[in-house]
């Protein structure tokens, strides 16, 4: 699957249905969720920000191309790199950078960080950071709708180290035995941490695993948006219309190590370097402005747009207020009816 | 109306299911089988299996699918057959259910029940008779109850399902036989609050679950040599009503704890402490464990019998502390 296998078409003949306003949103959300990512970076080297953070450059693609085939009324549940699937279901960079500075308006009111954003009113239900924990979660979202009469889809990312669990195989199984709506998403960016897929699978092509379950399943190159929207429409609308689980695999790749701590020694730079020249943001950019759908002046603008939305967002989370201390045993437990 | 605990917890299951249509179960065994304990007998057949959902033995999946039901608005009851087989779904439990609310900042809450059998005594050997009740009362997030009479058995599944937290009721299998008298219009009971199930003045018995029933009997014997024993039932694990027991201690001045877990980093352990810090001079003697010795449970009904906390230890224990005035 290279990517040249899907050119974006010209806007006069427009085979993949994506219109050139469409395609710009496409570019400009990936570069959000790069120049936010590269803020926290920064912000964290600065010690703003604690904790864990894993970082999404490399596979913005993924998390936007995807989040074009779900309406609001689906739900999401995703992983501890979430940062770009939060920003592409909608929540504020502001509500995200401020729950990572530990402050009450952040989407968690601080008490999750940055592997765990929440959006009810979006219906991101989190971020999960035991690998693979949110699979069980999906399956029953999609379980509550399937009862209640409600046609949704529950969009569920996770890793590939996340198919070396017992919750991967206990799921789709689970969800395609009670026939359920989840859409099962692999970002499969070939490393477990920093265990390579091929030290840790016996069969590496994950998407072939689903036929163990009689799930429908496909693999797409996670470095094209385009491709991965349409992938991703395509699997949502089954899910939708079956009423039944799909796995979609999404190849893709991060440029940056695991997480802040990683001294990233389990790979060679040439490795990292060779998935750089697929870089899906440059990749797309190029395509737009071959077929005129960008120019470099617009582009600028874009930049300058987005550069503001990130100052904006850091200067939210300044302002936040920290949550007082005598809070903190809020929200252990629910009231107690009388 | 003479039933028993079985058929109690049944009825709550069933009340719950006819009341509210959130409501469903699923778990191993629960529909055709009719339950590895036959509490769920006939439900499927009543329900059907859209309600009464029969599950692969995937015990994490199928806990966090109760879960994430319970996020999705529906009010899950999860049988998991035993506490031993939970250890598959202790990363559902702890990272998910008791977290989400919290993690969220309040925005989720996970209005799930879980039930499991615990406890030994039946000659399972070491893989089937754990009670492991205290490794659940460690977790805030969670509510854990455990009931030891009919009531309980009938009251605390409706009183879990009105709450918006996940509680986990631990069921001794060994109490499912338990035969009584229970009002007809009997329905939801508090969950929280320790109770007294018999009052005394010399020495306080605490005990829950099926040992409650062998500290009953203690205290009749006791009773045989002249001392009066009250009895706390804990019902209760998580959060402990603290206030009842050192109500109690103050009176008696002796407490002796029955825990049928492993005395190191017991529940037994935690309760003592407590009694510790808010009773302290208030006690004539130092604070009692009658626990499970430290041994995988084994499967000789003598050796079985050795290791679990006995009526006679219990009594031995009690008349110890009273003789040291």
């Amino acid at each position: 699957m290279s990517p040249e296998q899907s050119v974006l078409p010209a806007p006069a003949a427009d085979a993949s249905g994506v219109a050139p306003a469409h395609a710009l949103a496409l570019l400009r959300l990936m570069l959000l969720i790069r120049r936010f990512e590269e803020k926290a970076a920064e912000l964290y080297s600065a010690g703003k920000i604690r904790g864990f953070l894993h970082l999404y450059i490399g596979e913005e693609a993924v998390a936007t191309g995807v989040m074009q085939a779900l309406g609001p009324e689906d739900a999401v549940v995703a992983t501890y790199r979430e940062h770009g699937q939060a920003l592409a279901r909608g929540i504020s960079p502001g509500a995200i950078m401020a729950e990572m500075f530990g402050r009450a308006n952040g989407c968690s009111r601080g008490r999750g960080g940055s592997m765990h954003l929440f959006d009810v009113s979006r219906r991101f239900y989190g971020g999960y950071a035991i690998v693979g924990g949110g699979l069980p979660v999906a399956v029953g979202l999609a379980l509550a709708d399937k009862l209640q009469g409600r046609e949704r889809v529950t969009a569920c990312f996770f890793g590939d180290g996340a198919v070396a669990e017992g919750e991967f195989h206990e799921s789709l199984n689970l969800a395609s035995l009670w026939k359920l709506p989840v859409l099962f998403l692999c970002e499969n960016n070939l490393y477990a941490m920093g265990t390579a897929l091929a030290r840790h699978q016996a069969q590496p092509d994950i998407a072939r695993k689903a036929s163990a379950y009689d799930v429908a399943a496909e693999a797409v190159d996670g470095m094209d948006v385009v491709a991965v929207e349409a992938a991703a429409r395509r699997a949502s609308d089954q899910v939708r219309h079956e009423g039944r689980p799909f796995l979609l695999e999404l190849r893709t790749y991060r440029f940056r190590a695991h997480s802040m701590y990683d001294p990233d020694l389990y790979r060679t730079k040439d490795e990292v370097e060779s998935w750089k020249q697929r870089d899906p943001i440059p990749q797309f950019r190029a395509r737009l402005e071959q077929q005129g759908l960008l120019t470099a002046g617009e582009l600028e603008a874009m930049e300058h747009i987005i550069e503001g939305e990130i100052a904006a967002a850091v200067a939210y989370a300044e302002s936040g207020q920290l949550e007082p201390i005598d809070d903190l045993l809020k929200d252990v437990y629910g009231p107690v009816p009388i | 109306m003479r039933t028993t605990c079985r058929e109690a917890i049944r009825e709550a299951l069933r009340a719950a299911l006819r009341s509210n249509p959130r409501v469903f179960l699923m778990g191993e065994d629960i529909g055709a089988y009719g339950g590895a304990y036959a509490v769920s007998h006939g439900l499927l057949e009543e329900f059907g299996p859209e309600r009464v959902r029969d599950t692969p033995l995937s015990e994490s999946a199928f806990v966090g699918a109760g879960i994430g039901a319970a996020l999705g608005g529906m009010r899950p009851i999860v049988e998991v057959m035993t506490v031993n087989f939970s250890l598959l779904a202790l990363d559902q439990i702890v990272n998910n259910a008791a977290t989400l609310r919290h993690m969220s900042g309040g925005q989720l809450s996970v209005p799930l029940v879980i039930r499991m059998a615990t406890g030994a005594g039946r000659q399972l050997a070491a893989q089937h008779s754990h009670s492991l009740e205290c490794w659940y009362a460690h977790i805030p997030g969670i509510r854990v109850v455990a009931p030891a009479t009919l009531e309980d058995a009938r009251g605390m599944l409706p009183a879990a399902l009105a709450l918006d937290d996940p509680v986990v009721i631990f069921e001794h299998a060994s109490l499912y036989g338990l035969e009584g008298e229970l009002a007809d219009g009997a329905g939801p009971v508090s969950l929280s609050g320790a109770a007294v199930r018999r009052a005394g003045r010399d020495v306080t018995l605490i005990a829950y679950g099926h040992s409650l029933h062998k500290a009953l009997e203690a205290a009749e014997h006791l009773l045989q040599g002249g001392m009066e024993a009250e009895v706390v039932d804990l019902r209760s694990l998580r959060p402990l009503d603290l206030e009842t027991i050192v109500a109690s201690v103050r009176k008696t001045h002796r407490a002796v704890i029955v825990d049928e877990g492993w005395r190191t980093g017991s529940l037994a352990g935690e309760i003592a402490a407590s009694i510790m810090e808010r009773a302290f001079y208030d006690l004539d003697a130092p604070v009692a464990r009658v626990c499970t010795a430290e041994v995988p449970i084994p499967y000789a009904k003598q050796l079985e019998d050795a290791a679990l906390p006995r009526v006679e230890s219990i009594v031995a224990a009690a008349r110890d502390l009273i003789g040291r005035r």
